[in-house]
């Protein structure tokens, strides 16, 4: 079963990230899609500087509308990524986010694996709040030049996945791109490589501690309407689900911890079946409204 | 209203909110900002300006 789930998700995971990168002439010849589909907002972080990008990374949409002269809040962005989360929570960043895949497929690599004690883990889970309140909402809206514009800091300062999926593949097709390489693109590319590497060791570092995307979807996992349920009726209390869950996530007591990406690791070792995921007008195929915890 | 029914209305109430704010950006062509800077490569995003 839990194969089965496995499976699933990386085949969504893999079209999510196809249907988001479709523009295949962008690899070609080194240029980006230039269309007016990047007016709508993608759920996952998605750089619309990638070749392949039909949309808009909803993060880079948002500092651009803050740091923009004409505007001092964004409706729009901040719509989207409200709808996004009322809808699925982090279901996005378990099944639609491309760096999400990313990073999980760096994770099956073979080699030696890493959990982070609890007493160093869970203060570096509020980073991605503080880089969301200051890189990305903050200094946007406030750090004006003469003009009046400001800058994306976040997508400047921290984001590996437009160095990746943007950076690395413009200036490889692209000649001029390259002669203009400095200190910012290597600073860029120390922090992917660091991610790279912690990828590999930790599943997701910088989903857990470092993006502001899976920020603002964590604040709308406790609501949105996808969500995950345990029957206490059918819980045996064996711990298997808490000892699986790669987001150390106290599913007994909190399954919709804002840290849950709704993997569904869970769910495929529940000995029970008694847990199960999905959105609250359709719940588990079982008799509801007897003993469920959300 | 049962149990379940109850726990969808923040989640539907944050739904019509979020339509709300898109259809207010969109009056305030916000889309044409985002449009902006998504057409262009975006140089601070790969790691240049």
């Amino acid at each position: 079963m839990g194969r089965g789930i496995s499976g699933k998700r990386t085949l969504i995971q893999t079209l999510a990230a196809i249907v988001s990168n479709g523009y295949v002439a962008g690899f070609v010849h080194g240029t980006i899609y230039t269309g007016r589909l990047k007016t709508v907002c993608v759920p996952g972080l998605n750089c619309y500087s990638c070749p392949g990008a039909l949309g808009s990374c909803p993060i880079g949409a948002l500092q651009s509308v803050l740091a923009s002269r004409q505007f001092g809040f964004s409706f729009y962005a901040l719509g989207f990524l409200l709808f996004f989360g009322a809808l699925w929570g982090r279901f996005v960043c378990g099944f639609l986010c491309p760096f999400g895949f990313i990073q999980d497929l760096l994770h099956r690599l073979p080699g030696r694996k890493l959990r982070v004690a609890s007493r160093v883990d869970r203060p570096l889970r509020l980073l991605k709040y503080a880089l969301l309140l200051f890189l990305v909402i903050l200094l946007p809206m406030l750090l004006n030049n003469s003009f009046g514009f400001s800058k994306p800091f976040f997508c400047q300062w921290v984001c590996p996945a437009g160095t990746l999926t943007g950076g690395i593949p413009l200036i490889l097709a692209n000649e001029s791109l390259r002669n203009s390489l400095g200190f910012l693109f290597s600073w860029k590319m120390a922090i992917l490589i660091a991610v790279i590497i912690g990828s590999i060791l930790i599943y997701r570092p910088f989903c857990k501690y470092l993006c502001p995307l899976g920020a603002i979807y964590a604040l709308c996992n406790r609501f949105s309407l996808y969500r995950m349920r345990v029957d206490e009726h059918l819980c045996i209390d064996c711990g298997r689900c808490e000892r699986i869950c790669p987001m150390q996530v106290e599913v007994r007591h909190n399954i919709n911890s804002p840290e849950c990406i709704r993997c569904g690791r869970c769910r495929g070792v529940c000995p029970t079946d008694a847990i199960s995921g999905g959105f609250a007008a359709c719940p588990a195929a079982r008799p509801a409204g007897r003993g469920t915890t959300e | 209203m049962n149990k379940q029914a109850q726990s969808r209305v923040p989640a539907i109430l944050a739904l019509i909110a979020a339509a709300a704010m898109i259809i207010v950006g969109l009056l305030r062509s916000e889309h044409l900002v985002v449009l902006q800077k998504a057409v262009n490569i975006c140089l601070e995003c790969i790691g240049i300006g």
